[in-house]
């Protein structure tokens, strides 16, 4: 099982409602997914020359100053830190590989869930509405959102097995299915050098990218690469700074489907995820197409004309 | 004409009431309002009723249908007229995957696009899609017809028995034991009377017609490669 939804906003107005939009769409996906929650939401980005981290913790009264003033001073760099329940974002001029490097010797019991400019990760065990109230992402505002419901099969129901995964600067990935290679797939990106924090195969495929991204493989052709090294089901729906991408396996038995209007774009499992949304009644609607790459606003991608040709003639709803 | 909201009484008042009718009342004419892409939505039904779903429904919508004629004003989600029996189920837009799936008879219409595996398993409905069909539709299918007016994608009618396939476009490929077959007279008359039940003004001669080539029925080890 498991629901993944996003929303996209195109029309700059409702940027201020993003949090309250997508919150019925994510807990619309409860009866997928009542292990675990979570969602990367893009928003405040971070001037150049500075990094966000989402940063997590098994205790809600972690001393995240104290973290964060160790931080500035060992590695002489500026770190302003805020608390959000059991995860802090971290704003530090400080790079990503010093930060990193920093947080797995110092302070070894925090994870580091996400990092990036604007993106921010959440994501706790718990019903969808509880982590969605405990983040307080109800007043959200910003562009774009991705959220996933997880029903735990190839893992156990913990935080660090919970999505989204993040995948790289700003990039995150949500998964339904289950990959049936990832054991080995696993053991290959170790040898390589990434590291992995749970034994979740969707995290597998999040490592997977974040490597491919790595050797400086586009995101398209790293999906593309993906739809032949991961062996599974999938759907994928992966945040970008600029927007989503979603991609299904060939066989496409994960349920997906997309919708857009004048004022927005959102994907989710099942579209009464997308009914909640206003003017959902004369959106365009359709399913995406099996072992295709399809995105918003990612500049990294193809973008919108690529889509357009992809969307003619696609199966629907 | 009775309507009902879904967001006001809920699936389980809408389905109860609609399997629940008196079978010889007059009253036959209902109308859902706000689906909201929910599931299971006129499921069961076996009385001749005409139910108008204002809206997009979810997965399983008129599964099992019985006599009942069904029309979605809108898309519908997986296994649209799953089992259907007899009637008709009529979708306005799209349906998604495994529409009409294992259904014994009735006719299903989806005006717009099917996803993947339309007609998995047809067992003896005719399904008639105005737009196209995806990747594994008729899959197995045992009897019926599956009428495509646009193009099939991969695998049409992969391991299929003796359900009769017309496809007006292209066909990306055909599954396992799936061939094209001639078209003769008494095809085009079943191919225009399905047309014509389905309200789709399409000429039948633009069709092509695909079925089983029989060779898997048996065992032989000269294609042991298909099994």
């Amino acid at each position: 099982m498991c629901g993944i939804v996003g929303l996209y906003l195109k029309n700059e107005a409702l940027y201020p409602q993003l949090g309250e939009l997508f919150k019925p769409m994510l807990i619309e996906m409860t009866s997928r997914g009542p292990d675990s929650a979570g969602v990367a939401i893009y928003r405040n980005p971070v001037p150049d020359g500075q990094l966000k981290f989402s940063l997590a913790h098994d205790s809600n009264s972690h001393d995240w100053q104290a973290l964060a003033d160790s931080m500035a001073s060992t590695l002489s760099c500026t770190a302003t830190i805020k608390q959000n329940d059991t995860h802090a974002i971290l704003v530090t001029s400080g790079t990503e590989n010093a930060v990193q490097s920093w947080l797995a010797t110092e302070a070894s019991d925090v994870r580091m869930v996400g990092s990036g400019q604007s993106v921010e990760i959440y994501k706790e065990t718990g019903l969808p509405e509880q982590v969605y109230e405990r983040f307080g992402l109800a007043n959200a505002q910003g562009r774009h959102m991705i959220g996933h419901t997880r029903m735990a099969t190839e893992s156990a129901v913990t935080t660090a097995g919970s999505h989204p995964f993040a995948t790289g600067a700003d990039l995150c990935l949500v998964h339904n299915g289950s990959l049936s290679n990832h054991n080995r797939l696993r053991e290959e990106l170790k040898r390589k050098g990434v590291t992995f924090g749970s034994e979740n195969d969707s995290e597998v495929a999040a490592a997977y990218l974040t490597w491919k991204l790595r050797q400086g493989v586009s995101l398209k052709d790293a999906l593309e690469q993906a739809l032949d090294d991961l062996d599974g089901f999938f759907t994928f729906c992966i945040g970008t700074s600029d927007g989503f991408a979603v991609v299904r396996d060939p066989i496409a038995c994960k349920h997906a489907v997309l919708a857009e209007t004048d004022d927005w774009v959102a994907m989710a499992t099942e579209y009464r995820s997308i009914a909640t949304l206003p003017g959902s009644g004369q959106a365009r609607v359709w399913e995406p197409r099996p072992a295709t790459v399809y995105a918003w606003g990612a500049e990294t991608l193809d973008g919108e004309a690529a889509n357009a040709a992809a969307h003619a003639g696609a199966g629907a709803a | 004409m009775n309507t009902m909201d879904f967001q006001k009484i809920g699936l389980r008042e809408i389905n109860r009431t609609l399997q629940g009718l008196d079978p010889l009342s007059n009253e036959r004419n209902y109308t859902i309002t706000n689906p909201m892409g929910q599931h299971a939505i006129a499921c069961g039904l076996n009385a001749p009723l005409m139910v108008d779903i204002q809206g997009n429904v979810g997965f399983y919508c008129a599964g099992m249908n019985q006599q009942a004629e069904v029309t979605i004003s809108g898309h519908a989600g997986v296994g649209l007229a799953e089992n259907m029996m007899s009637g008709i189920v009529r979708v306005k837009g799209n349906a998604s995957q495994s529409a009409g799936a294992t259904g014994h008879g009735g006719l299903l219409v989806i005006e717009g696009d099917a996803s993947s595996r339309c007609g998995i398993s047809m067992k003896g409905i005719d399904i008639v899609v105005g737009g196209s069909v995806g990747h594994m539709s008729a899959f197995m299918g045992q009897v019926g017809h599956l009428v495509v007016c646009g193009d099939a994608g991969e695998a049409l009618g992969d391991s299929i028995y003796e359900a009769k396939l017309y496809v007006a476009g292209s066909v990306e490929s055909l599954g396992a034991d799936c061939i094209e077959k001639d078209m003769t007279a008494e095809h085009l008359t079943t191919l225009a009377d399905l047309l014509e039940r389905a309200q789709i003004n399409k000429d039948a001669s633009s069709f092509r017609r695909y079925g089983s080539a029989r060779k898997l029925y048996n065992f032989d080890i000269d294609h042991a490669d298909e099994y």
